[in-house]
């Protein structure tokens, strides 16, 4: 799988916001490829620039204030210096979109018939009917009862699981190469948010489409995955296979993560918020390594004064940070997490990241 | 939806009883005997007897209070105490000559508003937004009545292009009646078009803010169509709650402009009353003004559910 030519290979991306406060670099130099049929997850905490590095891809930020620099390679075409009218061509045709609110992602005003249809029309040029037809076709592959009878309806007759899979059908309707999905669980309960992951996977496996998924969720990391970028502070901090990603996390920050987390197995929402201190603003980015001032392994003169490159520590392994936690004690954070504690109220899905794991490896 | 109508014709209506039990009470609020204090110096028992017994006066409160009302909705609001008219009749001479400055006014108001309102919040930041900004608020802090005198005197008194005041009616002389009704129109227009670029800028940048409008960008769909189909449509509701308020607040509110530009309306016959407490045409005029007031807000929210599916709804 990873052979094969990357769909999406970004390159050096940078983004940046002129604001009140000075500049706000809220993406530093975030490079990676997904191929067809991958899937990528991206963690980090809130404001890390998971939604923005991808959103510029296709240059969905506000232009200015915003601006972006380095390479969004989709095949052979790079995005970041098209205009907005070229972008049209790739926006919803080839790079879907999956955002995280049901509740406002569809317009109130217009039918869900509309909304599925709007771009398929647009861009493939299907006629009324045709695209009716198609927007049946695709509410009844993400498990919407009596499809044809609800195109007429509007969003506020749907429950919020049911609009989540709309969403996600609009995001699949032009056939994407590259589908994103921004939180797209985040707001769903338990069960639905298990039943649009094996949605995910199983439409992933028969279009063999490459997956970028955001989440502040690692049991959904754990479910979905096939590897992951973990950010912080805009940066890419470290990136791993899923496994290698749990068992053996090499950043202070990744590990930091793991070790906050007492029960990993369950599909429960995450805050990935247990770290002491809070990540730097934009504006005022510390020198050194960004996570220098919060980081518990080690911290000298180096780390405060000079930014670590992203190194590989194995193949397809790599970390920015001048020290990769030891390997023991790495192991430590991994299973701590894992093991369940005894006595928690563990609300465990079947679903589970051990077993979704298991499923693959 | 049919529900939902009967139950906003019904609130309509239960507003209109409790306005009219305000307008009612004017009566009785009023010091001393009303009458007496509208006849003033100009007493004379005879009159007075005569307007006692048509007013009812001399009746207990609650029945004074039903026959009104039960006359009031057929139409007869009783006589004026200056002139012995019916107020109704003088209530219909006076309407058409308001109705028409505040359409006029809100048109004006409209078509300022609603380039500059949404090209401001489209252009958000840039020079243009800033040029809409200054124009709001200018227009919102200077009173209406100096505008009107601004207007008069370089549209009437200098350049000589346009009557200073006084009103005609369209079916008299459409033509007369049109360049009689630009200045007023204008006064009171661009006040309201202040207030509603503000709204307009608002509610079009709030609805461009909408998740859903983000979606729309991402499934590739052209600005111009986004902003049509999305952003506008959402924006619509709001706005066009804000117009219809707007219109009513001219109905009430128009009192100084006409007095400016000497416009027969029913903001002056109002005013007149109060200057010569002649309360059943003071009466009259609220009711009227309340009544309209109350049935544009019916038709607003009537559009408003038709725009927005999920009012009807809940
Ligand atoms: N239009 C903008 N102008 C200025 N700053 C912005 C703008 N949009 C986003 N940012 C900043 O970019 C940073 C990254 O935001 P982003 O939405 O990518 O975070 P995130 O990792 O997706 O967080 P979350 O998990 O909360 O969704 C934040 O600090 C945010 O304030
Ligand atoms: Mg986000």
């Amino acid at each position: 799988m990873m052979s094969e030519a990357p769909v999406l290979s970004v390159r050096d991306l940078e983004v940046s916001f002129a604001t009140k406060r000075g500049v706000a670099r809220v993406v530093r130099g975030v490079s990676y490829e997904v191929a067809a049929g991958e899937t990528l997850a991206i963690v980090g905490e809130s404001g890390s620039g998971k939604s923005v590095s991808t959103l510029a891809l296709t240059k969905l930020i506000p232009i200015p204030p915003g601006r972006v620099t380095g390479q969004a390679l989709l095949g052979d075409d790079d995005l970041v210096p098209l205009s907005e009218r070229q972008l049209l061509e790739y926006r919803g045709t080839r790079v879907g979109y999956v955002f995280q609110d049901p509740m406002t992602s569809l317009n109130p005003v217009h039918t869900i018939g509309r909304q599925l249809t709007e771009h398929t029309r647009y861009h493939l040029g299907l006629s009324e009917s045709q695209a009716r037809e198609r927007a049946v076709e695709l509410l009844e592959q993400v498990g919407i009862p009596a499809a044809e009878s609800r195109l007429d309806d509007h969003p506020h007759q749907f429950s919020g699981g049911m609009r989540q899979r709309v969403v996600i059908a609009i995001g699949l309707a032009c056939d994407p190469d590259v589908l994103i999905a921004d939180e797209a669980t985040t707001a769903l309960d338990v069960t639905t948010q298990a039943q649009i992951l094996d949605l995910v996977r199983r439409l992933q496996r028969e279009r063999g489409m490459a997956v970028v998924w955001i989440t502040h969720d690692l049991g959904v990391v754990a479910g979905i995955a096939d590897r992951v970028l973990v950010m912080y502070a805009g940066e890419v901090v470290e990136q791993a296979g899923v496994d290698t990603l749990f068992d053996l996390p090499r950043h202070p920050y990744t590990v930091g993560l793991l070790e906050s987390l007492p029960v990993l197995g369950d599909l429960e929402r995450r805050d990935l918020t247990a770290i002491p201190g809070l990540p730097p603003p934009p504006t005022h980015l510390p020198e050194g390594c960004a996570f220098h001032p919060r980081c518990a392994f080690r911290h000298d003169e180096r780390c405060a004064t000079e930014r670590p490159p992203l190194t590989e520590v194995a193949p397809g392994h790599s970390i920015r940070s001048f020290y990769a936690v030891p390997e023991e004690a790495a192991r430590a954070a991994s299973t701590a997490a894992r093991l369940p504690e005894p006595g928690s109220d563990r609300t465990t899905d079947p679903e589970g990241r051990d077993d979704a794991r298991s499923g693959r490896t | 939806m049919s529900g939902y109508v009967l139950r906003r014709v019904g609130q309509s209506l239960l507003a209109l009883l409790g306005v009219s039990i305000v307008v009612f009470a004017l009566m009785h609020l009023v010091p001393g005997d009303p009458i007496r204090t509208a006849l003033g110096t100009r007493f004379d028992q005879d009159v007075y007897e005569v307007l006692l017994a048509r007013s009812g006066l001399d009746q207990p409160i609650p029945i004074q209070y039903v026959d009104w009302l039960t006359s009031a909705l057929v139409g007869d609001l009783g006589v004026s105490f200056r002139t012995g008219q019916p107020v109704s009749d003088a209530l219909m001479q006076r309407l058409p000559a308001t109705a028409l400055l505040a359409v006029a006014a809100l048109l004006v108001g409209i078509v300022i508003a609603l380039p500059a309102g949404i090209v401001s919040a489209v252009r958000q930041g840039k020079p243009v937004d800033y040029a809409a900004n200054g124009f709001a608020q200018v227009g919102v802090s200077v009173p209406d009545f100096w505008y009107g005198i601004l207007l008069i005197l370089v549209f009437a008194q200098i350049l000589g292009w346009l009557p200073p005041s006084g009103y005609t009616s369209p079916l008299d002389d459409p033509v007369d009646a049109l360049r009689r009704l630009i200045l007023p129109a204008v006064t009171a227009g661009v006040v309201t078009g202040a207030i509603l670029t503000r709204f307009v800028r608002s509610s079009v940048l709030e609805a461009m803010s909408a998740d859903h409008v983000r979606l729309a960008r991402a499934k590739g769909m052209p600005s111009g169509y986004v902003l049509r189909h999305h952003v506008l449509r959402n924006a619509w509701i709001p706005i066009i709650t804000v117009s219809g308020l707007q219109l009513g607040t001219l109905l009430g509110g128009i009192v100084v402009v006409e007095v400016v530009f000497a416009w027969n309306g029913l903001g002056r016959l109002a005013l007149d009353a109060v200057v010569r407490r002649d309360y059943p045409v003071l009466q009259g005029a609220v009711l009227l003004i309340a009544g309209v007031f109350l049935l544009i807000n019916l038709l607003v929210d009537l559009v408003y559910a038709k725009l927005d599916p999920r009012i009807a709804a809940s």
